[in-house]
């Protein structure tokens, strides 16, 4: 690679071989996250018809909205006759774990101009923030990282709409399909993305709460059970989480006083 | 047109979430306990998700040792806990529901 920079135009040249080399390295380290999003998104083209989305409605929803757990979820909701407003507030909720993925990144993003920084949130899904946040804990230049993380968003995008339309196609050949069980794809994965969490007591007595009172909460008119749920795991955390900060102070501060 | 408010609503919910703190870039800072009380969000929504879509795949609760999406859902549990690679979880846990459900046809 050193000989490509001394023959290559200074700058200009140089400065494009390494954003292309980053562009590829980004979509190739989140190819094997690939493999589990693919059938995800064929889930999805597959499930979309049986349960009330049109097949132009399910391109466009992957197309513009591409966040794979909520247009899961809002698949289930249509199905059950939710109304819109109620589908749009589950979606917030179910894509609010977002913003702790870009609290992260924020930092390394915060100088790139505007656009740059629009098109990286619309891409920001838990396959790319895995394989961005990988890259950018790596030592070394970050200059055109940006450009992984386009890599990244543009193997993920076009996966996606890709697998919603395969989804489409074979749920129109093999309507069978859809009693297949299929949807387990979605609840392994995030099983899988779930167990690296379980690390303190909040969290682990939280995502139990929330377990319980989702299966509790099922039949909850107008299909508020996932928020129900929801709110009241993360309550029920924080509350232990506050109660082991103020034991923690308490047994601190008579050792001060002895001092 | 139902269907068009859905996607925009939807867009809206999904693009806001992702981008208000690379707009502010860096100028909104959370506080530390915030930041932890955030960490709760994505396990306690996912379990919220999980937990009805494998106990009770077909509507009504079936929680027992003939329901392949249990029973593949333990077998992905432990796979995470020993292995701790999402990959290996998500193929585990698809070839145990596989076997499950049309290998041994429960």
């Amino acid at each position: 690679m050193s000989e490509l920079k001394t023959t290559a135009p200074p700058n200009n040249g140089a400065a494009q071989t390494s954003q292309t080399k980053e562009f590829l390295a980004g979509a190739a380290a989140t190819f094997p996250l690939l493999v589990g999003a693919a059938p995800f998104g064929i889930i999805f083209g597959t499930l979309a018809e049986p349960n009330g989305l049109s097949a132009l409605g399910a391109i466009l929803m992957s197309l513009i909205v591409f966040a794979g757990a909520s247009q899961f979820i809002a698949l289930g909701l249509l199905a059950a006759g939710a109304s819109i407003p109620i589908i749009i507030a589950t979606t917030f909720i179910v894509n609010f774990r977002h913003i702790l993925y870009s609290a992260n990144l924020v930092a390394k993003v915060k100088h790139l101009p505007h656009h740059w920084r629009a098109i990286m949130a619309f891409g920001l899904t838990d396959e790319t923030f895995a394989a961005v946040n990988n890259r950018y804990m790596q030592q070394g230049d970050l200059d055109k990282a940006h450009w992984f993380y386009l890599g990244s968003f543009l193997a993920m995008y076009s996966n996606w709409v890709f697998c919603t339309y395969i989804g489409l196609t074979l749920g129109n050949i093999f309507p069978q399909m859809q009693n297949w069980g299929l949807d387990f794809a979605m609840s392994v994965t995030f099983l899988g993305m779930v167990v690296p969490y379980l690390k303190s007591k909040p969290i682990i007595a939280a995502v139990l709460v929330s377990a319980v009172l989702a299966i509790v909460s099922y039949d909850f008119a107008h299909k508020l059970g996932l928020l129900f749920a929801s709110f009241s795991g993360i309550a029920v955390g924080i509350s232990l989480m506050m109660l082991e900060n103020r034991k923690q102070a308490k047994s601190i501060s008579p050792a001060k006083e002895l001092n | 047109m139902n269907e068009a408010y859905l996607i925009s609503g939807m867009f809206v919910a999904t693009f806001s979430v992702r981008y208000i703190l690379f707009a502010a870039a860096g100028k909104v800072r959370f506080p530390p306990w915030l930041n932890k009380a955030l960490e709760f969000v994505p396990p306690v929504v996912l379990m919220a998700i999980i937990a009805p879509a494998v106990t009770m795949p077909k509507g009504e609760l079936w929680i027992n040792f003939d329901n392949p999406w249990l029973l593949a859902s333990i077998v992905a549990v432990i796979t995470a806990f020993v292995r701790k690679d999402l990959l290996t979880t998500i193929v585990v846990g698809m070839l145990a529901f596989a076997g499950l459900k049309f290998g041994l046809g429960f």
